[in-house]
């Protein structure tokens, strides 16, 4: 036994590898592996919950960040779904000259009728057309102290599907605007196209403001998981000294960035759906303004809320992994 | 049990504190690390515990040549070591129990064994009745008896002490040693590095003693105890 060449001292050791060391079992290992897993996922809530305060800052900050770009992309989602809805109601309007009679006005619904561009075409006689405005418009009585009706007739034309396309109604409105009777030719597509390149534009912005803000969360959490191993320095230092694996070092850490994601993820879900509500009222009000019950907000979709939820998990436990992968290699036991 | 290869070690910035050192701990056998202020005895005990690493030559522990220990399979070679530090190294925001019950936490045990196993190993430094407490509260010698505690509590094959005694007055010191002993005697293998020459010429243990990064005295096994026959061994639990 007694030997200095240090490779005889190995064999040595090795006859007392058989005995048995203090060890847990492999499955008492993998159950316990689990309940640990949960434990920390409950002791990082925990901790989070003894300074509520700090806590709840954080993650409003992270809860705003998160709610800006989803509460934007909300309101897009919007207006495209309206948008979808009025491509549909591609129309055309014919303003009749004042002189055209009757006959000629019919003549020309016939002819336009019969056109395979055509789907259908709509008359709307301008003693009703004025009937209607009267009605809806609140200038009733202003109206009625007119001598003659200011209002023309009026064909409108749906072109059908298969002949929807720019070229083909460009090509269309050409025939129209040759018909005789026809005053004015006015096609009601292009401030739908404008509106449409206006939320392309948004969508860019969302996408831009979304990456920004995304990354700002990040941050946001990466300082905060940095500050919270400063702060359990000497903890990480006992631990490693122990024995402690940094997977083991890591967890808490992690499950902390999770629930500050989470957190944020719910107060953004809680914000934009404020948001909303104090938006209704007024949308509804300027929807019926211009006669139609389209436009409603509602509330936040599931789809979009728990999108919201599992990336604010997400970026959370990513925004912890990136902060503890650089910190903690930094604190060795001296 | 520790195999110290010609090992030197410097820090950067040129300091040598361990030139050459050779020497060589039996299984079960228990020796005190001696020196000056800066002779190196807490730079030998860092290399055994892999806080640091040496500059050239071998640390054999267990077996175990430390140059080939990576980063991924170091903390558990480190759960085969109790180490106890002057400063007792307890986290002051849990419990008594719950300090003890680290190693055995991070190794994976059940709670009915962590349970089990804290007890035994309170019982055994004798401040069982402490476990609810926080460690603050306690005196000096009673933290250091904590930190004995949290050492032994999986059994490690090794147990290392740097200045285990350094801020305790000689009736604590005391009380300290004779649990070391007491460890010692089940057959673990015990270093202890310390100045307090008075408190060890007592024990009859054998001594290293270091001087200026290079052993002067107690190289060759002056005294070997024979290992008892049970004492722990010495795996790496990977």
């Amino acid at each position: 036994m007694a030997t200095h060449n240090p490779d005889h001292s190995t064999t040595n050791n090795g006859a007392a590898v058989q005995l048995r060391q203090l060890k847990p079992s492999f499955s008492s290992r993998v159950k316990e592996f689990f309940i640990r897993h949960l434990q920390v996922f409950f002791y990082s809530l925990g901790l989070l919950s003894r300074s509520p305060f700090a806590t709840l800052m954080t993650a409003s900050a992270l809860g705003i960040a998160l709610a800006l770009p989803a509460g934007l992309y909300v309101i897009l989602d919007h207006a495209r779904q309206l948008s979808g809805d009025m491509d549909s109601i591609n129309q055309i309007s014919l303003f009749m000259k004042k002189e055209a009679s009757n006959e000629a006005i019919q003549a020309t619904k016939e002819k336009l009728d019969r056109l395979p561009e055509i789907a259908q075409v709509k008359y709307i006689n301008r003693t009703t057309a004025l009937q209607e405005f009267q009605k809806n418009s609140g200038f009733g009585d202003a109206l009625k102290a007119l001598k003659e009706n200011p209002l023309p007739d009026l064909l409108i034309v749906y072109p059908s599907l298969t002949h929807s396309a720019p070229e083909q109604i460009k090509a269309l409105l050409v025939i129209l605007k040759k018909l005789n009777s026809v005053e004015r030719v006015q096609l009601d597509i292009q401030w739908l196209q404008r509106l449409h390149a206006i939320i392309n534009i948004g969508q860019r912005g969302v996408l831009i403001i979304g990456s920004l803000l995304a990354l700002a969360v990040l941050l946001i959490v990466g300082n905060t998981i940095r500050l919270a191993i400063e702060n359990r320095r000497s903890e990480i230092i006992v631990t490693k000294l122990i024995g402690g694996t940094d997977s083991f070092i890591r967890r808490p850490f992690l499950y902390t960035g999770f629930w500050y994601g989470l957190l944020s993820g719910l107060i953004a879900v809680l914000l934009v759906n404020i948001s909303l509500i104090i938006m209704n009222d007024p949308l509804a009000h300027l929807s019926s303004l211009y006669n139609n019950n389209l436009f409603s907000l509602g509330l936040m979709g599931v789809d979009i809320s728990s999108t919201l939820l599992l990336s604010g998990c997400f970026l959370g436990l990513l925004g912890a992994r990136i902060a503890v992968g650089k910190h903690l290699k930094d604190i060795e036991p001296k | 049990m520790i195999v110290f290869d010609q090992v030197s070690k410097r820090y950067p910035g040129g300091n040598e504190a361990l030139s050459n050192v050779n020497f060589h701990l039996h299984p079960g056998e228990m020796a005190f690390l001696t020196g000056h202020s800066g002779a190196g005895k807490s730079t030998l005990l860092k290399l055994i515990a892999l806080i640091e690493r040496a500059s050239s030559g071998r640390v054999i522990i267990g077996g175990k040549n430390l140059n080939k220990v990576g980063r991924h399979t170091l903390p558990y070679l480190r759960r085969n070591m109790g180490i106890i530090f002057q400063d007792y190294q307890l986290l002051y925001d849990r419990t008594v129990f719950d300090n003890v019950a680290l190693p055995l936490i991070i190794s994976g045990f059940s709670s009915r064994e962590v349970k089990k196993r804290v007890h035994a190993a309170l019982d055994k430094v004798g401040l069982l009745r402490f476990e609810k407490k926080y460690p603050i509260t306690l005196s000096g010698g009673e933290q250091q008896r904590i930190s004995i505690a949290r050492a032994v509590v999986n059994k490690p094959a090794l147990l290392l002490a740097d200045e285990p005694t350094g801020n305790l007055d000689p009736e604590l010191s005391h009380e300290i040693m004779d649990l070391f002993i007491a460890f010692h005697q089940v057959g673990v293998t015990v270093l202890i590095a310390t100045h307090d020459i008075p408190l060890i010429k007592q024990l009859d243990k054998r001594i290293i003693q270091l001087s200026h990064g290079e052993i002067a005295h107690g190289q060759a096994d002056q005294k070997v105890h024979t290992p008892d026959n049970n004492q722990p061994p010495f795996i790496m639990s990977t």
